[in-house]
């Protein structure tokens, strides 16, 4: 239904691309939830939105960097997080026994773990991105080393 | 399954601030009889009601509750408090965005019934199902609501889920119309809950919850969101209040001769041009920002900078400005700069208060002292004059401080003060309750007579004026619209949607919308718990003393012209009298 990898299609990732835009709504992170499993939350989102300093300072959202040489993969034991296409990995729920070392490994803070024992990460599907009222999160095109295609028309 | 699955949706939870106890309890049938939110809250209020225990009684109940589709659907983001209105003496009622609703949700709370007092001062933490009474005596008698607000922040887990809901030095000194501030920007406005909670010693409410909720169809569920939220996105339904926000009604409103002017006393402000939605708009307002779960950002924030010093100091503030603001410390007080509106709306703020009861009592007191029905001496030295903010920001102060028999008055609402220094012709309540900002014509004043709450909320009477205005509409036809909002508005006030998105929330959406989450109700079963609902909280007001025949018309309604012209005050008795034969009174 969105960005699901395939042969031979272009990889996408999330950028968050005008983070000031953002008012707040939890649109992504409902989506992101609602999407992925069978209950309404917010906490089984991959993305989240932050207040830094309250409120009145406005939000910041935190999600998987699609990093190339990604620290989470490196740090899983049982192989459950494999390099994904153009950045960021592919969880292998079935592979994953619930140790965290992935969620200490990333530093921007982009992993957490759902009640079930299982690492909550972005597949950079890009569903949050179509629920932004804003237009704070953008799917985009990249390489297979993550570098960003531009779409020029 | 995990047991972090919410597995109902009824669940009440009676916390005692006395013994400092509280207790689960499921109420499936309360919740299937009357939807959620205020249909359950009236029920839960009712069931608390005491003979002979006023507003502030110990014993007197707080309730919050959501309702389905709280947390659930897009711009369902309200709750719903009701309490016995220490303002009025009864029914008090009043809706809060921010993030309360979804965190209720998601700490799988359907409804909260306080009770008791304290021994000293406390707040309530409340995360994950565990409830703690915590000492605040360290944060009570700050000087300003949003510095509550900046500890609490610190002091208590799970930031961006959690809701802090407080009052300021209002509601501890109990001014009869202080308000509970909700994360900074929204409000528990009306009726004087913040009394209500400093009277219990109850400074504030931290509520946060990461649980999650089962859907009976979840696939129907995602369908009817996607469906609903594009309505709300792509649709021009609600896009008024996403670009100015509600304050486009300022220039709206003077065109039609609607704006309250300087206590009632034009609808039309020469200056509105300089406080409208569209100059704020385009030279004050820094950010907009959303309730959680609402794609719209309604909330307009504005900036306002001063110069302290003349060595390019300056002091800058962020303050939430909506339509009504503008109206009541605006228009209504004079006041011509929107620097001056949005400094007194900072002092409000800061103090905790409900802004449109506040810029009612000073429209009322600058009219007293303008004609000398007043001195200074009762003011303390306060000079009340249209336009003059420095003299309102020392009355707002005043208030609160109540240092004199005249702002102790001041500080019960427009009504006890008129009763005691004179004006009541002019002193703009119905039902007790400071008026909103519309003198649209006999639609509005009927409607805010008969109001469960006396808000224009309650039945949209402005809007029936409008369309009188337009299309022209029988006194009748205007009663019958009255009607059917009041009770519609049951229905969606229990659900609980933001009346913002009532365009979006038809009949039909609804049921529709209540399927997925194992609710079947038709359209006439919807139409007949409204009428229900309605019917209760009357029976409620009743056993507080409202009596419909007792209301008093002020005399300035039917002097001042309206968008419908002057209106004549035995049309509206005789509106009143079709009103109560089609209601059954």
């Amino acid at each position: 239904m969105y960005n699901i990898m395939g042969e031979g299609i272009i990889p996408k990732r999330i950028k968050v691309a005008n983070q000031a835009r953002c008012i707040g709504c939890y649109s992504c992170m409902l989506a992101c939830a609602r999407t992925y499993y069978d209950t309404v939350s917010l906490k089984n989102s991959a993305i989240d939105i932050q207040t830094k300093g309250g409120i009145e300072e406005g939000f910041v959202s935190i999600v998987c960097h699609a990093c190339i040489d990604p620290p989470c993969s490196r740090a899983c034991p049982t192989g459950a997080l494999t390099v994904r296409k153009g950045g960021g990995v592919v969880l292998h729920k079935d592979l994953c026994e619930g140790c965290s070392y992935c969620v200490d490994a990333c530093l921007i803070g982009a992993i957490h773990m759902d009640a079930y024992g299982k690492a909550v990460v972005c597949k950079h599907c890009g569903v949050c991105a179509s629920y932004c009222p804003r237009d704070v999160l953008e799917l985009r095109k990249v390489g297979e080393n993550g570098e960003e295609i531009m779409d020029i028309n | 399954m995990s047991d972090t699955v919410i597995n109902s949706t009824s669940n009440v939870v009676y916390i005692d601030l006395t013994n400092e106890t509280s207790k689960l309890v499921q109420r499936p049938d309360m919740f299937d009889r009357y939807i959620g939110g205020t249909g359950v809250a009236t029920q839960l209020l009712d069931e608390g009601f005491r003979e002979d225990k006023d507003a502030l009684d110990p014993e007197a109940p707080i309730v919050l509750s959501i309702g389905p589709f709280s947390g659930i659907y897009p711009c369902c983001t309200k709750a719903v408090a009701m309490f016995r209105s220490p303002l009025n003496g009864e029914l008090g009622e009043s809706y809060a965005g921010g993030r309360i609703a979804t965190a209720m949700r998601f700490a799988g709370y359907d409804s909260i019934v306080i009770t008791g007092k304290a021994k000293r001062p406390v707040y309530l933490s409340l995360h994950d199902g565990n409830i703690t009474f915590k000492d605040a005596t360290s944060i009570w008698g700050l000087s300003s609501t949003v510095d509550v607000g900046k500890i609490l922040r610190d002091a208590e887990p799970h930031p961006g889920r959690r809701s802090i809901i407080r009052i300021g030095p209002a509601g501890e000194k109990g001014v009869k119309y202080a308000n509970v501030n909700v994360d900074t920007y929204r409000h528990f406005g009306r009726l004087g809950l913040g009394a209500v909670f400093g009277s219990k010693n109850l400074k504030a409410i931290v509520l946060s919850g990461d649980e999650e909720l089962q859907i009976a169809d979840k696939k129907d569920y995602n369908k009817q969101y996607k469906q609903l939220y594009y309505k709300v996105v792509n649709t021009d339904l609600m896009e008024k209040y996403h670009d100015l926000g509600t304050t486009v009604n300022v220039n709206v409103l003077n065109e039609i001769n609607a704006l309250p002017t300087r206590n009632f006393q034009q609808t039309y402000f020469e200056c509105a041009e300089n406080i409208s939605g569209e100059n704020l708009g385009d030279n004050y307002l820094i950010r907009k920002l959303s309730c959680a779960g609402c794609p719209i950002g309604c909330i307009h924030i504005a900036m306002l900078k001063k110069l302290f010093s003349n060595s390019h100091d300056v002091e800058v503030s962020d303050i939430p400005y909506d339509y009504e603001l503008v109206y009541a410390l605006g228009t209504n007080l004079g006041l011509t700069e929107p620097e001056d509106v949005l400094e007194l709306i900072d002092s409000c703020e800061r103090q905790g208060v409900d802004i449109i009861s506040m810029g009612v009592v000073l429209a009322w007191a600058t009219e007293m002292s303008m004609k000398e029905k007043i001195s200074t001496d009762e003011t303390m030295g306060v000079t009340l004059k249209w336009g003059d903010l420095n003299n309102f920001l020392h009355a707002v102060d005043l208030i609160t401080k109540s240092p004199n028999e005249f702002y102790s008055a001041l500080a019960e609402g427009v009504a006890v003060a008129s009763e005691k220094y004179g004006g009541q012709d002019f002193a703009m309540q119905l039902g007790r309750l400071e008026i909103p900002g519309y003198h649209t014509g006999l639609g509005n004043v009927v409607g805010l007579t008969t109001g469960v709450r006396h808000s224009h909320h309650d039945n949209a009477g402005y809007s029936a004026d409008q369309k009188a205005f337009k299309s022209g509409l029988s006194d009748e036809e205007i009663i019958d619209q009255l009607i059917a909002e009041d009770d519609v508005r049951g229905v969606l006030n229990s659900l609980v949607i933001c009346l913002f998105a009532r365009k979006v929330y038809t009949p039909d959406a609804i049921v529709d919308a209540l399927k997925p989450l194992g609710i079947e109700k038709s359209e006439e079963e919807l139409d007949r718990i409204g009428t229900e609902i309605f019917m209760k909280k009357y029976e409620l007001k009743q056993k507080f003393g409202f009596d419909l025949d007792n209301v008093k018309l002020p005399k300035r309604f039917f002097e001042t012209v309206s968008t419908n012209g002057i209106i004549d005050k035995e049309r509206v008795e005789n509106a009143l009298e079709i009103y109560k034969n089609k209601r059954g009174f």
